[in-house]
């Protein structure tokens, strides 16, 4: 078949990130041809201003290089503007006569500065900053001026400023505005970032407004001359008034560009132009529900959603970003997102520092931050954006939110959580030793924008992700505010657009039975899954229909398929379950004959009070576990694990309670139970607490008049305190209300979330109404919860209901 | 020449699953099933570190090792990108519903791939307080 001709129209970031996303879900469908204006292959635009201060070369910010083109045979014609489109026939025509035939065309031409209607703005020396050439254009001049001027003190003229005044030059910046900044920063940061920007050596005028551009007799710029008459001398003149889309080309050709064809090429959700279904447009050229996004990350989701129109899978709408800002001038740090200028209904949380050069102010609504102003201080931009896209009530963490995450506790790096003060050989991500450095070097070497990009190519929070917080910040700082961050609504992976919450809710409301029907109607892009998704759906579909769905082992990651835990050998562990952590005279001497008859290598106590038989072959595990004759211990699961207890009222002389029986009662009646992650309880016979109910799923503790339940402790990566939920009397009570929260938890719970993180998702509030203050509510859960367990099989005895494929134990055609 | 050696039925391996065919020496080699029925060998050693593929979850025609979850194409072995490495192959081919391999390849490939251990010179039986090395990802 022949294939479709696909044009692209300008060779920017937002472009080729389309057609890098298009070569991968589709590489053969179209031959690609790109015209670029420029004589550049695709580079980091938002590095330029690191260029021009000196600590990035061109060659560095290159993102894709020409041989990239090659490879994916994309036709590029560098240093070709594209002047007239003929849409009947489909033909693009370059300045040079080159043409190009096109199925498809994507309109990518960006945006372009916006040059102050003054006299003298033809004169030689003054120039917009957009692209290499007018960094190069500023470089040389630094070389042989001295006076520059830059006009507007917003993102772009600040950076400009800073790189020409670090070349050597003195710099003033014109602002007509009356604080610098002043659609990312309030007055008072904007304040702030002026005197920390003069004490470095710039100056500037605010309020001036400019008349004219002076020239000399050679037609050079000389002076700039404001409404009040005075002037300052010129030699360079950038203007950095802003920015608007380029949409020459789209009016010349008849795309609906807006109210007096100002607001961009106007595109729906799928990016295609409201004008003409063949013709694309996506980046700083298009307007996508009247507004025109200029930062990166808001492209790549555009880019992400075009590319899959294009590739003809129709799936995928992008519904607009929310952005922050953050300045790239070494040695400042100043962010910004959202409505940080407050206004009716909202309250402040302001902390200002003058002196210290510190200033944050943080603005909520409705219990949910919604705006973010931040200066000297920015380690904790990332988080304050991650609650706001999220849009999570605050009220828990309210007085904490102006000390930043680092308050809210974290183990597991070193107590790090402030990547701007790490050194370079600290360790960022301890699972996988991956160092602050590293992570740099390859976000700026590989060009790396978002998260999962940065997972993929250095392995940094890949692992056990206790460290992404981290990595965002480093995101941040290496590559710019305008990273990518994930959409608040985040597919499951790469084989869907679905998120764990649309196919948790797709299962339910159409009673989906089979993996195979979930992928159906959501529309997922592969065949069978991938080992992230599969497992997930096969766990949506038993939790969301027990008796009635099928569960799939060949869905099940490995230690759930052989019910014991892969070692790094090869070889497996096996757990016995010792019911509340007791044990018999019997039950050891069959573990030690089992040892020593499978010659077992290691055995060790767990913290879980049982014991583990390390090393065990595959092909003995069967054997093992009749030998041992006892139930499954479920060390391996997504389900529930131990149930450590103290010794309780029995024999300890402070036990108000019997916690060991309790523990026991609980283990019987939810052991088997399968989870979004696994589930560990405790109970203690008094508050000394022995059995650590503190940071347990589920944590009892005994007092003299009754029990307390406390809910959503870890203690592994993140240590986390449970939250105390409720008082109760009676074993029956305590039976219940657990039941009824691990069963909210198993419905509500996304795969591989922790209690903690999913009581952070959803909020105490929610679990408490539904457990505490709704009593039929929760006698349901739990009735769901024992139909649910009743009569599940032990996989280690009853391997067809278990559905355990004992094929997996023995090998095929012996040598 | 290829000696085919019958191995076992297609019927034999899981769909989306594995089996593995244990060698007179060397590392065993996994053979896989797809959806579409398609099978596949490769040495059951993921080139990171050793894990066995035969025990990962097959997807399209890939493979996910159960250690780190590294992606292992199942028609080349190369890891997929930006992970890097290779696991060798073993020539298949399914006729009439039956599975076979290479003779010669089973007896003479890849015999200098050493499979992973736990604790160098481990003992067996009862331990006394010797230092613990196993690592369990899932632990209890």
């Amino acid at each position: 078949m022949k294939k479709m001709k696909l044009v692209m129209v300008g060779n920017g970031m937002a472009g080729v990130r389309t057609l890098e996303e298009l070569i991968r879900i589709a590489p053969d469908l179209y031959d690609i041809t790109v015209f670029g204006a420029e004589p550049h292959p695709n580079y980091n635009r938002i590095l330029l201003s690191p260029v021009l201060a000196g600590e990035q070369t061109l060659e560095e910010i290159v993102l894709n290089p020409l041989s990239w083109y090659q490879e994916n045979h994309i036709t590029l014609h560098l240093g070709r503007k594209v002047v007239d489109i003929n849409r009947r026939t489909r033909v693009v025509t370059a300045d040079d006569g080159t043409e190009a035939e096109y199925d498809r065309l994507l309109m990518c031409t960006g945006s372009v500065p916006f040059i102050l209607p003054v006299p003298g703005k033809e004169l030689e020396g003054v120039i917009a900053y957009r692209d290499i050439h007018d960094t190069n254009t500023m470089i040389e001049a630094a070389t042989k001026y001295k006076h520059a001027v830059v006009i507007g003190g917003g993102l772009l003229g600040l950076e400009a400023a800073n790189g020409l005044m670090l070349r050597g030059m003195q710099v003033t910046v014109v602002h007509i505005m009356p604080w610098l900044m002043e659609r990312q920063l309030d007055i008072v940061a904007g304040q702030l970032l002026q005197k920390s920007l003069e004490d470095r050596g710039l100056k500037f005028l605010i309020g001036a407004q400019t008349q004219a551009l002076i020239g000399d007799k050679d037609g050079r710029v000389m002076a700039v001359q404001f409404k009040d008459g005075t002037e300052v001398p010129a030699d360079l003149v950038v203007m950095a008034a802003g920015i608007r889309p380029n949409t020459e080309l789209a009016v010349k050709i008849g795309l609906h560009c807006g109210v007096n064809n100002r607001s961009g090429i106007v595109v729906d959700d799928t990016m295609q132009t409201v004008t003409d279904p063949r013709i694309y447009s996506i980046g700083e050229c298009a307007a996508h529900r009247g507004t025109v996004y200029g930062l990166v990350a808001p492209l790549f989701e555009q880019g992400k959603v075009c590319a899959t129109h294009l590739a003809q899978f129709g799936i995928g709408r992008y519904t607009g970003s929310l952005t922050s800002t953050k300045l790239k001038v070494t040695g400042i740090d100043l962010f910004s997102a959202g409505n940080f200028t407050g206004g009716e209904g909202c309250e402040e949380i302001v902390m200002s520092d003058p002196y210290g050069g510190v200033y944050k102010k943080l603005v909520i609504k409705d219990d949910k931050l919604v705006g973010a102003c931040m200066y000297g201080d920015t380690v904790d931009g990332s988080w304050y954006f991650k609650l706001l896209r999220e849009g999570r009530t605050i009220h828990d963490i309210r007085d904490k939110l102006m000390f930043g995450e680092s308050n809210i506790g974290d183990t597991g790096h070193e107590g790090h959580s402030k990547a701007a003060t790490m050194a370079d050989t600290d360790e960022v991500c301890g699972c996988n030793g991956v160092t602050k450095g590293a992570i740099c070097k390859a976000i700026k070497e590989k060009g790396l924008f978002t998260i999962e990009e940065v997972k993929k190519h250095t392995k940094a929070s890949a692992s056990c992700g206790s460290c992404t917080g981290l990595v965002e910040q480093l995101l941040m700082f290496t590559a710019g505010g305008d990273y990518s961050k994930p959409p608040t609504k985040k597919a499951m992976c790469g084989c869907t657009d679905a998120s764990h919450q649309e196919a948790r809710e797709a299962i339910k409301e159409q009673h989906l039975l089979t993996i195979d029907s979930v992928y159906k109607a959501l529309g997922w892009r592969t065949p069978n899954g991938c080992a992230s998704c599969r497992p997930a759906v096969n766990y949506y579909l038993i939790s969301s229909w027990p008796k009635e769905a099928k569960d799939d082992p060949q869905s099940r990651y490995i230690n759930e398929r052989s019910h014991a835990n892969i070692q790094k050998d090869g070889t497996y562990s096996v757990i016995p379950r010792m019911w509340g952590g007791e044990t018999t005279s019997s039950e050891l001497r069959r573990i030690a004959d089992a040892v020593d008859k499978y010659k077992i290598p290691t055995v060790k106590v767990t913290g879980g009070q049982r014991i583990d038989l390390l090393g065990v072959r595959k092909e003995d595990l069967v054997n093992v576990w009749k030998d041992i004759g006892m139930p499954s211990g479920h060390a391996y699961a997504k389900a529930l694990r131990t149930v450590k207890t103290c010794v309780g009222s029995e024999w300890c002389r402070f036990g108000t309670q019997d916690s060991t029986q309790m523990g026991k009662d609980l283990e019987r009646a939810m052991w088997r139970m399968y989870a979004p992650h696994k589930v560990k309880f405790a109970v203690s016979g008094c508050p000394r607490n022995c059995a650590e109910s503190g940071i347990k799923d589920v944590g009892i503790i005994g007092v003299d008049s009754g029990w307390e339940m406390y809910v959503g402790g870890n203690g592994g990566i993140k240590t986390e305190v449970a939250h105390f939920l409720v008082k109760l009397k009676t074993p029956e009570e305590v039976l219940e209300y657990t039941g009824a929260f691990c069963q909210l938890y198993r419905e509500e719970g996304w795969y591989l979330e922790r209690t903690v993180h999913y009581i952070s998702r959803v909020g105490l509030e929610h679990v408490k109404k539904k457990i505490l203050e709704d009593a039929p509510m929760r006698k349901a859960l739990w009735a769901k919860l024992q139909f649910s367990l009743d009569g599940e099989p032990d996989p280690w005895f009853d391997f067809d209901k278990a559905a355990v494929d004992t094929r997996q134990f023995t090998a095929v055609g012996a040598a | 020449m290829s000696e085919w050696k019958s191995i076992c039925r297609v019927d034999d391996i899981p769909v989306l699953g594995a089996r593995r065919v244990e060698r007179a020496q060397g590392i065993a080699v996994a053979v896989f099933r797809n959806s579409e029925d398609k099978v596949f060998a490769l040495l059951d050693h993921c080139p990171h570190k050793g894990g066995p593929l035969s025990q990962g979850i097959v997807f399209g025609e890939s493979v996910a090792c159960p250690l780190h979850n590294w992606t292992i194409g199942l028609s080349d072995g190369c890891a997929r990108s930006p992970d890097q490495g290779t696991t060798p192959r073993f020539a298949c081919k399914v006729d009439g519903g039956q599975v076979f391999l290479d003779d010669n390849e089973l007896a003479t490939l890849a015999l200098d791939i050493r499979p992973p251990v736990c604790r160098a010179g481990g003992s067996t039986g009862a331990l006394g307080d010797e230092s613990f090395s196993v690592q369990a990802p899932q632990g209890a």
